[in-house]
């Protein structure tokens, strides 16, 4: 089974955030996500300082096979991207919870975190998922 | 006679495998109502022979003689190897390369192609191909308007000597997405004007910007110029261009300060025949940075599983049969026996022959030119200079001059007075390497005397 | 070896060189004229031809092989066809001929038109689009312009079902409207229930290919049509599996408005490694105002072309000239083949060569994805059991079919059904051919279920073996460069 930590906040498909001590919003996509995906080949990132809402597409991860999009959780503007992605988007495979981040957000609503689901719940709807 | 191969032995066999009394039970599950039973607007089947004799009559009913119309379609010396070896079968009959390991002749030959049509316009990569010209603009502009974020106004500036057809089938193809095709008129000379007379059309800001090389009329355009304007004006570039005239011309690689973004043509003059229209095939090249903008199919070369060399379908995230309404185009099948054809054409032709063709197709529509505008009443338009066409203006209808000249066994050009009224009896001619100076001399001494016979005639 | 890495700086195919003496291009400013020859192969006429003839040889084809592409038609491609089109008269005629000096061509051209009238039991025909999906657009535009010609301006949805051709909603999106899934049911129909919620105001139209991808006949196609209808939406009727009721049942007798069809599948055109089809469209009544131009009509004074002049409601043109010519010229020579008897032939032995595979192939012990239905022209199996106990997946099934010499099937489509095979045998393989493919499935599964690893290692006897598509979409290497 896939690894799905306790401390982040997930979307049914298959985002996780986590609030950094900064205040601002870290996204990516789970693990389940990426073993899904397969060989991540490329990551379309949003623009820094663009203005997203939560559940706008904000992003597109591509593997051999299938391509999906990337929709923020939380509203805010873009601070940070990943950049390594370009050039590793393979960091995605082997790394979804840490180095292979999407991209920071200085969320506008922090309530927004407290709608997606904790680590139970995401669990059971990826079993869902599978059935 | 439908090529069907199985004997009533055969049948008897296989219904008795399925347990079913005859063919017609297969369709059972069709309601009754719907089947048909006749199709009366049919004519009784032909055999090949009598089929053959028939589509002979009618194409000893068309036109065959000497060439000399272009306007977007040319006629070429095919060496033969050409088609012997693109008709082959197995290039022929195979399909989109989805195998890629049964499909290595079909992908070499592509990856092959996107490099000859890469070196050809000095661009970073081309993609396996699209429909034609025309449609090959359309995904342009919409792949413009994909690449080009800064741009929120889904404008897109066209030159008013670009090829009408291309206007009206990318108008067709993208306005239903909210895009706006604008002109900018040409000046007299038959070439778009010094660029500050478009300022003001340009002030409200656009996504890109289309110039044609040559342009419609055979003209060569102020490409750097324009390619430079558009880039102060934060719009992309997207070239027009003749794939022949490209071995005599800038290649749009190299236009202005930083080359065209995307060049897009036909490529027909590459080892296709006129053909009555197609097919053809349409080329695209762009950018590194816009790749993934790109529509249509791309191959990859990369490794098997034992590190030899092998070509896949690559970036095929970006399609339709993965990507579905989120594609980057619609377009699936695309060229790839035309693009067989292209590849082999300009491996035999080399840079030397693609070079010698081009200019031999320049001498001969210089010539024609001159000995024409020695002729009373004949006068050419346009002020800049051309490839291998070029307009001149007739002191009759062209439409009368066009009949008369095929009595005698030469389509003359094409009339441009289907989209450009305002030029007056005007002709578009063209010379490619297949007219000799014989052909040309005909030509002069056939208009001669038609002229003569039509103002005779008119006069009375 | 690619063409290029055949090459020697000075080496050309000199027969070809075009004669001119030098030539005077001093009109041209030098800024416009081309510094560097490009970087093309420098190589001799015998090393084109033997290159390009060993590159063909590492293809599999129709005329080499069984290729029982699903969705695809890979029927024989008759040769008199290809040749009928290859006459001077046709292939030296340009496209700009004026029509009173082309009558043979356009002759050609409207009695096409008048043949696929016929057969799809529509009212007018467009030859224009140059491929299915450029068909598709032509379609789904026709559908827009009627909408907006009403002024019935709130129709923003096309209705897709979950298993359509990935063109479908791709085509939606190209002409501005939003696409709506349907779901399908257990049994391949189309769920009417879901399309009843969702069909109303906002409604466009809806696309459906019947006989489905699921490669069974919508039986309830005539109800759908009254849904769509009452709810003031079109039916667009996606001909990618004509092939399998050509002469049989007609799309306009189902109830559709517009369709399109591909004349490199239904019409034996060939599909020249990807291409080039062609995809005309055919309407009813109330489309026939918004046919894309040019078409061919007949007059006293012989045959002309239709111009946008004349059909001002036209959604225009979809191409420079009149489309894929060439091919529709193969397709006519084709249906005249075929005639009044032989069409719905087509229909008959494609149906009975898959029922029969479907039928064989269980006796193989493959599990079809529907088994109680009919099967159309095409049908599908699905391996999802041989991939749970072996580790098999339909894609190792389809590498190891190509060792026994058989094309692979469509895999991975409709992506609603697991590890899936699409099988389409079409009407021209003969009843041996197909043993001899269903002994092969039945070998490879033998093997899968005794050697697995040696089936997920597959193939072994081609030029190359898997190819890392990662490594082609990570690294992208799009073209030669020295």
């Amino acid at each position: 089974m896939s690894q799905v930590p306790k401390e982040l906040k997930y979307l049914a498909s298959h985002e996780w955030a986590r609030l950094e001590e900064d205040g601002t919003v870290t996204v990516g996509i789970t693990d389940h996500a990426q073993d899904m995906l397969g060989d991540v080949v490329f990551v379309e990132l949003p623009d820094l300082d663009a203005e997203i809402s939560a559940g706008d597409e904000a992003g597109v991860v591509e593997s051999v096979k299938a391509a999906s999009d990337i929709y923020t959780p939380v509203s805010g503007v873009v601070v940070a991207i990943n950049e390594e992605l370009q050039d590793t988007p393979e960091l995605v495979n082997s790394d979804p919870y840490h180095d292979g981040w999407f991209f920071r957000v200085k969320p506008s609503d922090t309530t927004e975190l407290e709608q997606m689901l904790d680590a139970d719940a995401y669990t059971e709807a990826c079993e869902e998922d599978d059935h | 006679m439908s090529f069907i191969p199985h004997t009533p032995e055969d049948v008897r066999q296989m219904l008795g495998e399925l347990d079913i009394q005859s063919i017609d039970a297969l369709f059972d599950e069709v309601p009754p109502e719907l089947l048909v039973r006749d199709l009366p607007g049919l004519a009784p089947a032909m055999n090949e022979m009598e089929m053959l004799q028939h589509m002979g009559d009618r194409a000893a009913a068309n036109f065959n003689g000497l060439c000399f119309m272009g306007a977007g379609a040319y006629e070429h010396h095919i060496p033969s190897a050409v088609w012997d070896i693109a008709a082959r079968g197995e290039f022929m009959t195979a399909y989109t390369p989805y195998q890629a390991e049964a499909s290595q002749g079909t992908l070499q030959l592509v990856y092959e192609y996107q490099s000859m049509m890469t070196a050809l316009m000095g661009m970073d990569v081309s993609n396996a191909s699209l429909y034609d010209g025309a449609s090959a603009l359309a995904e342009a502009v919409l792949m413009a308007v994909r690449g080009n974020r800064k741009d929120k106004t889904r404008r897109i500036l066209v030159a008013g000597t670009l090829n009408p057809r291309y206007l009206r089938a990318t108008r067709a193809i993208v306005e239903p997405q909210g895009i706006t095709l604008e002109t900018l008129p040409a000046s007299d000379s038959l070439c778009l004007a010094n660029i500050s007379k478009y300022e003001k059309q340009a002030s409200e800001g656009f996504c890109a910007l289309v110039i044609p090389m040559p342009n419609f009329f055979g003209q060569i355009e102020d490409v750097h110029g324009l390619t430079d304007w558009a880039h102060r004006h934060q719009a992309l570039v997207i070239g027009v261009v003749n794939p022949v005239a490209v071995n005599l011309l800038v290649p749009p690689g190299q236009w202005g300060q930083t080359g065209a973004d995307i060049a897009v043509g036909d490529g027909q003059p590459l080892g296709l025949p006129l053909a009555s229209g197609g097919p053809y095939f349409g080329f695209m090249c762009c950018r590194q940075a816009l790749v993934r903008q790109m529509p249509g199919r791309l191959i990859g070369k990369t490794v098997d599983s034992e590190g030899r060399e092998g070509y896949a379908l690559t970036l095929q995230a970006r399609e339709q049969h993965i990507r579905r309404a989120k594609a980057t185009s619609n377009i699936c099948t695309n060229q790839g026996l035309a693009v067989t054809a292209a590849t082999i054409h300009m491996a035999l032709m080399g840079a030397s022959g693609l070079q010698s063709v081009a200019q031999s197709c320049f001498a001969g529509a210089h010539q024609l030119s001159q000995q024409l505008e020695s002729l009373p009443d004949v006068e050419r338009l346009g002020g800049a200079a051309y490839f291998h066409e070029f307009v001149i203006r007739l002191p009759v209808a062209p439409e009368k001059v066009i009949d008369e000249m095929v009595s005698r066994g030469i389509l003359p050009g094409y009339d441009l007075g289907e989209f450009f009224p305002d030029l007056g009896n005007a002709l578009l001619v063209c010379v490619t390497e297949m007219r000799s100076p014989a052909d040309i001399a005909q030509y002069v001494t056939a208009l001669s005397e038609t002229l003569k016979n039509l103002e005779g005639a008119q006069s009375c | 070896m690619l063409i290029f890495e055949n090459g020697a700086t000075g080496r050309s195919a000199a027969a070809q060189t075009a004669s001119s003496t030098q030539v005077d291009t001093h009109s041209i400013p030098d800024a416009l004229l081309r510094k560097q020859p490009p970087a093309l192969a420098e190589v001799s006429e015998l090393q084109v031809v033997r290159h390009y003839t060993r590159l063909s040889r590492k293809n599999f084809s129709i005329d080499t092989h069984f290729y029982p592409l699903g969705s695809c038609t890979m029927k024989y491609n008759p040769r008199g066809a290809h040749k009928a089109a290859s006459l001077p008269g046709f292939a030296g005629l340009h496209p700009l001929t004026p029509a009173r000096h082309s009558q043979g061509f356009l002759a050609c051209l409207f009695d096409l038109q008048e043949i696929l009238r016929e057969v799809t039991g529509m009212a007018a025909v467009s030859l224009a689009p140059m491929a299915g999906a450029q068909g598709e657009f032509a379609g789904i535009a026709m559908i827009r312009a009627y909408h907006l010609a009403r002024n019935d301006l709130e129709r923003n949805e096309i209705i897709v079902p979950t298993a359509a051709h990935g063109t479908n909603p791709a085509t939606a999106t190209m002409c501005g409207y939003k696409v709506r899934e349907i779901p399908v049911l257990a049994d391949g129909d189309v769920d009417v229930e879901a399309l009843r919620e969702a069909v109303g105001p906002k409604t466009a139209g809806l696309m459906l290919t019947n006989p489905s991808t699921c490669g069974v006949f919508e039986r309830k196609i005539l109800e759908i049509a009254r849904i769509v209808h009452e709810a003031g939406g079109l039916l667009y009727y996606d001909g990618a599996n004509l092939n399998a009721i050509l002469g049989k049942v007609r799309p306009g007798d189902m109830g559709f408005d517009v369709m399109h069809m591909n004349l490199h599948k239904t019409f034996a055109t060939p599909h020249g490694g990807g291409g080039p089809g062609s995809g005309p469209v055919a309407v009813n009544e109330r489309l026939a105002p918004y046919l894309p131009t040019p078409l061919v009509k007949k007059t006293e004074a012989g045959y002309a072309w239709v111009t946008e002049q004349e059909l001002p409601g036209s959604i225009g043109p979809m191409s420079a000239f009149a489309g894929n010519a060439g091919i529709m010229l193969r397709a006519y020579a084709y249906a005249l083949m075929l005639g009044r008897e032989g069409m719905p032939r087509v229909a008959e032995f494609a149906t009975l060569n898959a029922n029969y595979l479907a039928k064989r192939l269980v006796d193989a012990g493959y599990r079809l994805a529907y088994p109680e239905r009919r099967a159309s022209h095409e049908f599908i199996v699905t391996l999802s059991r041989e991939a749970k106990e072996w580790g098999t997946t339909a894609m190792d099934f389809a590498k190891r079919l190509l060792d026994f010499g058989y094309h692979a099937p469509t895999t991975y489509f409709p992506l609603l059904v697991p590890e899936c095979f699409l099988i389409e045998p079409t009407e021209t393989e003969t009843r041996e051919e197909l043993d001899g493919f269903i002994e092969a499935m039945a070998r490879i599964r033998e093997e899968a279920a005794e050697k697995p690893d040696w089936v997920k290692s597959a193939p072994y006897t081609m030029p190359v073996s898997r190819l890392d598509d990662v490594k082609a979409a990570r690294e992208l290497d799009l073209r030669y460069q020295k």
